[in-house]
């Protein structure tokens, strides 16, 4: 027992010195229980909200102002496809299928970015969620890119790299409404007001309320805390903000010389918690509505699976009959 | 409410951005049989003319040497000699 526990220690040990080299590990290389669950469990979730996401922006695709925004919302949310397939494809690596990842979030066991339980009610709710949304996402993302676990850092590689034109779309939607009409200009600022405070609770809890941080930034699975990642994202958005005319909604919102260890930095108001906590346990406005958009999709689509089967099958035996 | 299905295949994607460039892989993609395989290839991987050439293999055909084994495979440390540096050549004979 004794012996068992040291070589425990010793592997963790190495472990983490290959980590400290900055050396990737790949799906085959040893890594302790702990370091897969929490990838299986980040990488899951991830690959749900960009699934997820996919709903309140597919909403808008028959009812897009012009063929050119139809376009860029169609191809956004195909990329948003492609990209749940990519981090789906980096988990089972890891040694989880994707069929079951697949059917915890159809029965509402696994969880995914809460910022997709809001609703989309006017087209200003698209180019919100274009620029902060996706705007947020990316800050996250980037870090990713350097991530310890090679699959996972691969596929973010290729999802900023197509990302990028999500954000820009978004903004350019912003801002072509806030030029516009007083009506288009109040429908901006109504949408900026709606996704302002999810968008910031998108990095998730405060450092002091983050257990899985520790074990994540040693890891370097995570490279900056969420804390960090929502003071580079206020930063950056409030400016832009600005630029249009709009106005973010957060009376406590100044600017502070002492932020950013003295650099500067916006200080902003205080986040509603329970609000935060209230949508991740499932209680925010869309959650039962997404779920049973999943379901419904899976459940009427089950005969188009079967009939790939179906004919490969066919084939299959033609080919062995001909044989 | 979710029907027990069988897991499609696995298979292996490889593109070739170019002529002159070899294959590389890029990932994984679900499919029955390898023409549904190399289309949703196309459309997982190559959506914006990323490449002119795709492979697709059956992950489960892919032999792969034992990571745990990676020391005794690879390691040439004690063969320097395979290296150019290892050999003494004066400094005015220049580029060699």
């Amino acid at each position: 027992m004794a012996k068992e526990r040291k070589e425990k220690i010793a592997s963790l040990e190495a472990f983490q010195e290959k980590i400290d080299r900055d050396e990737k590990i790949e799906p085959k290389d040893s890594m302790p229980e702990a370091y897969r669950k929490t990838l299986i469990r980040q990488i899951g979730q991830h690959a749900h909200s960009e699934v997820v996401g996919m709903l309140p922006e597919g909403n808008w695709i028959t009812r897009a102002p012009t063929l050119r925004r139809k376009l860029s919302l169609l191809a956004k949310v195909q990329d948003e496809a492609g990209h749940g397939l990519y981090l789906y494809c980096a988990a089972e690596t890891l040694g989880k299928s994707r069929m079951e990842m697949n059917q915890e979030l159809l029965s509402g066991k696994a969880k995914y970015s809460s910022i997709f339980n809001y609703p989309t009610p006017t087209w200003a709710d698209i180019g919100a969620i274009g620029w902060l949304v996706d705007g947020a996402a990316i800050m996250n993302q980037i870090p990713l890119c350097r991530c310890s676990y090679g699959p996972y850092a691969r596929a973010m590689i290729r999802i900023c790299k197509e990302e990028s034109f999500h954000q820009r779309q978004g903004y350019e939607i912003m801002l072509t409404l806030a030029r516009g009409t007083k009506a288009q200009k109040e429908m901006a600022q109504r949408a900026l007001n709606r996704w302002w405070w999810p968008s910031v609770m998108m990095f998730g809890p405060s450092d002091a309320d983050s257990p899985n941080t520790e074990n994540s930034v040693k890891w370097k699975i995570k490279r900056y805390t969420n804390d960090e990642l929502r003071q580079k994202f206020v930063d950056a958005i409030v400016p832009q903000a600005e630029k249009i005319g709009l106005t973010v909604p957060d009376k406590d919102l100044k600017w502070d010389k002492k932020r950013n260890n003295g650099q500067g930095g916006y200080a902003y108001g205080e986040i509603n918690w329970d609000e935060f906590w209230r949508v991740v346990r499932g209680d925010g406005p869309m959650n039962n509505e997404r779920i049973s958009a999943k379901q419904k999709a899976w459940n009427e689509g089950s005969w188009v699976r079967a009939a790939a089967h179906a004919h490969a099958l066919k084939k299959q035996t033609a080919l062995q009959a001909a044989e | 409410m979710v029907s027990e299905e069988k897991e499609t295949i696995l298979w292996e994607v490889f593109i070739q951005p170019k002529n002159g460039l070899s294959h590389r892989h890029c990932g994984s993609i679900h499919a029955p049989d390898r023409e549904m395989a190399i289309l949703s290839a196309r459309n997982v991987y190559s959506r914006r003319g990323e490449g002119q050439s795709i492979w697709v293999v059956r992950s489960i055909d892919i032999v792969s040497s034992d990571p745990d084994e990676k020391e005794e495979t690879f390691s040439s440390d004690d063969k320097i000699y395979r290296h150019p540096t290892f050999y003494d050549v004066p400094d005015d004979v220049g580029h060699m």
